[in-house]
């Protein structure tokens, strides 16, 4: 049989997802796709687009890639436009002359921005924002100007205002109607948002008809308006809603709705045969859905439809909740209150800056709609009721009134149905969460990384976690986070009892909230937390019995028992008299030496008793222990910046060792890695650190959360442009919050995977001090940095500490299991295998590794 | 009557950690945990890391046996018996020890 021939019109969001489903489908071997994309590259984020002010790279937005697309057999035709279609004949031709033969059509072709058809729009700084060229072009206006003006004041206009902003634009938002998103708020949601936004810098001008562009005088254009006023701009935004591209259908005899729009039916068949249409080209029952996740749907139903299956399009919810310009604002349903006979709840919290507005049925049992400005946490609640039709429990303003006594009136998980949706981004029920849940996963990140729910808009992240810990109780697995056997506390529990306690030894708190003696889990882990808080000297009495051997012996074992050494080499910058010592110490000791990752060196192969000798010697040459052994900070890996660099906008190297400095020692959950760039060209890798500073022409960028190993993670922009005293202070602030609350042995990248709210919540903390925990965080911090001494230093001077140094502790012999064989001119190349251990216990010699 | 021979000073242990002594050209991992006058000695070679490191591995209990760490892969070496919890196979040999005064002795 041969294959059917699908061709794609339109490599977007929701054609890729199309494709994607595709690819996914079982029978996937009896199709062949075909997309062509009118842009110059593949499908990309667009919901994301306003993070590409923020930092994020065209690359990061990409929901695909030529190789994904390759390894699956799909052809892909970028910057070539299908400008006929022929479905007499069923072929398609594009503007380079390219025909293609199609056995079935899809038609996802988008959007385009409407731009009013006002005189004098077509001048060169008159822009629109829906694509990345439209990006590029924004960044090349705003360089050149000073005053911004972005014409509509609905969802993607205020996104656009934020762009400007972020661009550092003086910036203003024209709207035709009387307020700020008139299609999703009601008046008061309206109000409350335009005070909160202007409180932010962004003026709003509502009730504003432009009717001309002209030149300007003190910037570069002047808007006039129908009401006699005026504006001078130098860039102008068109954001003022989006039209269906349906050009295509439209001049080939395709059924086209009275305003726009491709017509189709349940099926997202058009009026010819074998011709499709979803997403934002797409009319169904009369209506465009601007949103991404109905043109999810639509491609999953095509799919369906294609390969035989039964599901339908039936319409979606346009409920929304999304941060605008810093604000939190929610929709859902019926806003607006225009069901008849509907009646309406209101809280209003001006000192808080919270509006909320809940409407009910008739009857006054069921959620049809809600407003939410300023906290959105009822959203999850709301929605839920309202799509799964449930009976509201007790009187309805409980829904929207603040918890006094703490206890949130929320509805249990457990009212829901199976097919309630969770996540809409990506389509992802309950269901589908208690399946994942009964698969295996059985913590936040598992759940994302299975279902996808909460890695679109992550608005679901809360819900998640309900019907996931609903999940975990329903199966009966008790969710036992405590630290081991002998605490039944989590890590974080222990934390607060040792901070809250004052408990300052492991004895103590045993005591007092332990049992037994202790396992090689829970010693360290508290061993870690008593550092991280009180910092005392970890090889005393009542904490040695603590730690790891590699914190007792302040060296890292290797797998035949002996240690590697690594000094401090803060930033990686090194002089040649100590590149000297280093060299000397390397050869006397016979040690194997190698550059680690972290811009330092590492000697392989000391045994118990020469680690003292060679630590005197480091120390006399101005060297201090480098933690390699600890979960504490390791290095903070630099470039060399400004002072040197022909592109370095600050003094990466200044930095990197000030902050090394000031967080050496610092013991934490997990190991922390930092590093800092002197330009975004960013030749420190700062983003694969937990902490991450990249230097801009404005100041220092800060990411989080980032790591390498078994399972990389890019960190997350955190904030912009900071100066030194806020950088550190923010950075003061992340490592104790993430000290307090994460679990044993988890990186900060893991442990933002399972904080609830993500990168945003940590914002609230750190930023804006949600929590009100800032003051103690610093004071905390400072406490570590003041009360620091180098552990060697500190070792060398206790005779009584040296003693344990030794192999044997009544013989001066050392262990006679030792063997190594010579390579590329080190002659502790490697460790020895056993059997050449036996040989060379027998006086063979082994045959060594040629210097390559 | 079997013999004891000194080994070191009960003092010269820390509570809960673990040192390393020759006897009789073997390497024997004494051990003192809690606060009791109680010590524990096994061999000091770790059959599955195949390296002597059992001396510096933590300490502590587990379903109420007492256990040594091994610092390399963790597996769990009973100080009574020399017991590995996860793979009997690999268990190590137990010594008979005591303490005299503040002299730990093992038996020779």
């Amino acid at each position: 049989m041969s294959k059917q021939k699908i061709i794609v019109v339109g490599n977007g969001m929701v054609g890729h997802k199309f494709i994607e489903n595709m690819i996914e489908h079982p029978d996937y071997d009896q199709y062949e796709v075909v997309t062509f994309s009118e842009e110059p590259r593949l499908a990309y984020d667009r919901v994301q687009l306003s993070y590409y002010f923020a930092g994020k790279t065209v690359d990061e937005l990409m929901l695909t890639s030529p190789d994904y697309y390759d390894e699956n057999g799909v052809r892909f035709i970028v910057s070539d436009k299908v400008v006929n279609i022929d479905h007499a004949n069923k072929k398609v031709v594009t503007a380079s002359g390219r025909e293609e033969s199609y056995d079935k059509l899809i038609l996802a072709t988008g959007s385009y921005p409407f731009v009013p058809p006002i005189p004098g729009k077509d001048q060169e700084h008159c822009l629109v924002y829906r694509t990345i060229e439209d990006l590029e072009g924004m960044t090349a206006s705003a360089k050149v100007s000073k005053v911004g003006v972005v014409v509509g004041g609905g969802l993607l206009g205020l996104e656009a205002a934020n762009a400007l902003k972020n661009l550092g634009l003086e910036t203003h938002v024209v709207e035709f109607a009387p307020r700020l998103m008139a299609v999703q708020l009601d008046e008061g949601g309206g109000q409350l948002l335009r005070s909160k936004i202007e409180a932010l810098g962004v003026s709003v001008h509502t009730e504003k008809n432009t009717t001309e562009i002209v030149a300007g005088e003190t910037c570069r254009y002047r808007m006039n308006f129908a009401d006699g006023s005026h504006i001078e701009t130098d860039v102008i935004l068109f954001s003022a809603g989006i039209r269906p591209q349906d050009e295509l259908a439209r001049q080939f005899d395709i059924e086209i709705g009275p305003r726009g729009g491709i017509v189709i039916d349940n099926n997202c068949l058009t009026s010819a045969k074998d011709v499709y249409a979803i997403g934002e080209c797409a009319l169904w029952d009369g209506k465009i859905y601007g949103l991404v996740a109905p043109g999810y749907n639509m491609a999953k139903v095509a799919v369906s439809h294609i390969t035989g299956g039964d599901l339908a399009f039936e319409g979606a919810d346009m409920s929304t909740k999304l941060k605008l310009l810093g604000v939190d604002v929610a929709s859902i349903g019926d806003a607006q209150a225009r069901t008849p006979g509907c009646l309406s709840y209101t809280y209003s919290d001006g000192h808080a800056g919270v509006y909320k507005r809940l409407v009910v049925s008739a009857d006054n049992k069921k959620v049809i709609g809600a407003v939410l400005v300023g906290d959105v946490e009822a959203y999850g609640n709301l929605l839920q009721m309202m799509l799964g039709d449930i009976e509201i429990p007790g009187s309805p303003e409980a829904l929207i009134l603040p918890s006094i006594d703490g206890a949130a009136p929320a509805l249990g998980v457990d009212a829901l149905p199976d097919s309630a949706q969770i996540c809409s981004c990506h389509d992802v029920t309950k269901g589908d969460i208690f399946e994942a849940v009964k698969g295996g996963c059985t913590d936040l990140s598992g759940i994302k990384s299975c279902t996808k729910a909460v890695t679109g808009c992550g608005g679901c992240a809360a819900m998640t976690t309900q019907v996931m810990n609903a999940a975990l109780t329903e199966m009966g697995v008790e969710v036992d986070d405590s630290l081991c056997e002998h605490f039944s506390y989590t890590r974080q529990e222990i934390f607060d009892i040792i901070r809250v306690k004052g408990i300052k030894s492991f004895d103590e708190l045993l005591e007092s909230h332990g049992q037994g003696h202790g396992c090689e889990i829970c010693k360290p882990a508290i061993g870690s937390m008593l550092a991280t808080h009180w910092n005392e000297y970890v090889l005393d009495d009542k904490h040695i019995g603590l730690q790891d051997t590699n914190d007792i012996f302040l060296a890292n074992m290797q797998r035949d028992g002996t240690y590697s050494v690594v000094p401090r080499i803060a930033g990686g910058e090194i002089t040649p008299e100590q590149l000297i010592v280093l060299g000397e110490v390397g050869r006397d000791f016979g040690l194997y030496t190698k550059i680690t990752g972290g811009q330092r060196i590492d000697f392989f192969g000391a045994q118990l008793h020469e680690l003292p000798p060679i630590w005197e010697r480091l120390v006399e040459a101005g060297f201090e222990t480098g933690h390699a052994y600890g979960k504490s900070l390791r290095t903070v890996k630099s470039c060399v910046g400004s002072t040197w660099c022909r592109y370095g906008m600050l003094d990466s190297v200044s930095m990197a060792v000030n902050l090394e400095m000031r967080y050496k020692g610092l013991r934490s959950p997990h190991k922390l890695k930092m590093a800092v760039s002197g330009c975004t060209r960013e030749c420190a890798e700062a983003q694969g650190k937990d902490v991450g500073v990249i230097a801009t022409d404005k100041g220092w960028n800060l990411y989080l959360c980032g790591n390498g190993g078994m399972k990389p993670r890019h960190a997350d922009l955190f904030a912009q442009d900071l100066d030194d005293e806020t950088l550190i202070k923010y950075i003061d602030r992340f490592f104790m919050f993430y000290c307090r609350t994460a679990d044993k042995l988890q990186r900060t990248s893991v442990w933002m995977d399972n904080l609830e709210g993500g990168i945003e919540y940590l914002h609230e903390v750190i930023v804006e001090d949600k929590l009100g925990i800032c003051e103690e965080l610093e004071a905390d911090m400072a406490r570590v940095i003041d009360t620091y001494e180098c552990e060697w230093k500190k070792t060398l001077n206790s005779p009584e500490r040296l003693k344990r140094f030794a192999h044997f502790i009544n013989s001066d012999l050392t262990d006679d299991n030792l063997a190594y064989v010579e390579m590329r001119g080190q002659a502790k190349g490697r460790i020895a295998t056993d059997e050449e251990r036996q040989k060379l216990a027998k006086g063979v010699e082994i045959e060594t590794v040629e210097l390559v | 009557m079997s013999e004891w021979k000194d080994i070191c000073k009960f003092s010269d242990l820390a509570a809960n950690t673990g040192v390393c002594a020759l006897h009789n050209q073997e390497q024997v991992a004494i051990f003192r945990v809690g606060k009791e006058q109680k010590v524990y000695a096994i061999s000091n070679y770790d059959p599955i890391g195949k390296a002597n490191v059992l001396s510096r591995g933590i300490v502590g209990d587990i379903k109420g046996k007492l256990v040594v760490a091994s610092p390399l892969y963790k597996q769990h070496f009973c100080l009574e018996t020399g017991e590995c919890l996860e793979e009997p196979e690999n268990s190590v040999k137990a010594y008979a020890i005591r303490v005299e005064g503040d002299v730990v002795q093992l038996q020779a």
